[in-house]
């Protein structure tokens, strides 16, 4: 199957060419191609962008605004963003990682998105040609634009090293699809007790979703096993999980409580 | 369809095509221009057959729009072998039987093949890793991956 590509310097020109019916933007390819390829037949021609600033990661005054072409394996090479490593690391194999971007990550459906489930837990800000939106936001109608937005980039706090707590389990080691994906961002106090919390999983919706719930259910908590049992017992609320060939809904619920569980202790 | 010219260096060649708009750099390779190394497999991005190296990159070339490539440096395992001789991996897979069906290999030694160029002497955690997008449904992995430190063993002794 063969379908027209059209290139554009300006973000603008791309974003105006996505108004055609069927026209895509072409990231990486990881979602995009796959889906031609596997006879999407709606996709009827591709729109790319070659701006620079989609293709820079920069940081300033503690914020880190990464270009939405950004590749994982660019995420791994930089210094500055050590905190999001084992995110990115978790996205695919080697060769994913140098195609897969962190705007085509923002779409990518249950089971991948590994990557937007860690920026979600960092309360990450979505900027595309039509404004800004937090991110929860922005997946939340990201399937209900009546016109496609060009996401541009995504900012975010740049986390240290160790602050956001990530897991995906997989079947395949050491890199397969996720059955279930955890990241959890947690403020402790003085005390060793939990000031904040902001937790999003992965598979356990059709897109990343915050675990609100649990979240409250932490405030205020010691993370040692006889505090953490009420935040362990509630993460499954609100969740609606996929099922696929990798894991049932019923698989994926029964073992989303035992993995927060060592995530939070471990 | 409208075709668009390409035109990029396959191992170490200038080769300029015409070839379909949006058709992947796999079918160009395959089919316009003769390299059947890369194979096409899943088409999915998920089984690695498909693997090449662009520009020093390991992609997918099932997944990589040919008119992405203009002006690129390409590698396939088609261009490993030098005047006859094997390539030290291409070498090192036949010596120690870590090819079965054969049908991820190109893909496999492409992957090892980056690995080795940027990490001369890997550790074993190093190969998985390295290997770690590419299946292969006969060996077990264990061949392949002893294979590539053999590879490796092999051409630090050159060196040295």
């Amino acid at each position: 199957m063969s379908l027209a590509v059209q290139t554009f310097s300006s973000v603008r020109d791309a974003s105006d060419a996505l108004e055609s019916e069927g026209i895509r933007y072409l990231g990486g390819g990881t979602l995009v191609v796959r889906a031609v390829n596997e006879g999407d037949v709606s996709i009827t021609g591709y729109v790319r962008s070659t701006a620079p600033t989609l293709q820079t990661i920069d940081i300033a005054e503690g914020r880190a605004t990464v270009g939405a072409s950004v590749t994982m394996a660019a995420i791994l090479a930089h210094v500055g963003l050590a905190g999001l490593h084992p995110v990115a690391k978790a996205v695919g194999g080697p060769a994913v990682r140098n195609m897969a971007t962190v705007g085509g990550n923002l779409f990518a459906p249950a089971p991948y998105g590994d990557f937007t489930v860690g920026l979600l837990a960092l309360d990450a800000t979505v900027h595309s040609s039509d404004g800004d939106a937090p991110i929860e936001d922005f997946l939340a109608a990201r399937n209900d634009r009546r016109k496609p937005d060009l996401v541009t980039a995504v900012s975010l706090d740049v986390p240290s090293a160790g602050v956001l707590r990530f897991l995906k389990v997989s079947r395949v080691k050491p890199r397969g699809v996720s059955v279930v994906t955890i990241a959890a961002a947690l403020a402790l106090d003085d005390a060793g007790k939990v000031s904040s919390a902001r937790i999003a999983l992965g598979c356990m919706a059709d897109r990343p979703m915050r675990a609100h719930v649990a979240e409250q259910a932490l405030i205020g908590r010691q993370l040692v096993k006889e505090e953490i049992r009420e935040a362990v017992a509630v993460i499954g609320e609100g969740t609606n999980p996929v099922t696929d060939p990798v894991a049932s809904a019923w698989y994926r619920s029964e073992v989303l409580p035992v993995h927060f569980s060592r995530l939070l202790l471990g | 369809m409208a075709r668009v010219p390409v035109q990029f260096t396959l191992n170490g060649q200038d080769r300029a095509e015409f070839v379909e708009s949006g058709v992947t750099l796999l079918h160009a390779l395959r089919h316009t221009m003769g390299d059947t190394s890369p194979k096409a497999g899943c088409q999915q991005g998920t089984c690695g057959a498909c693997t090449v190296i662009v520009d020093g990159e390991l992609r997918l070339s099932c997944l990589t729009l040919a008119e992405t490539c203009e002006g690129a440096s390409i590698e396939t395992a088609a261009g490993l072998a030098n005047e006859g001789l094997l390539h030290p991996l291409q070498r090192a897979i036949v010596d120690g039987f870590a090819a079965q069906c054969g049908f991820c290999t190109p893909g496999m030694i492409m992957a090892a093949k980056t690995l080795l160029d940027h990490t001369p002497n890997p550790t074993r955690d190093d190969v998985v890793e390295a290997i770690s997008g590419n299946i292969c449904r006969c060996t077990g992995y264990e061949p392949i991956i002893q294979a590539v430190l053999t590879a490796a063993q092999s051409n630090s002794q050159k060196a040295g």
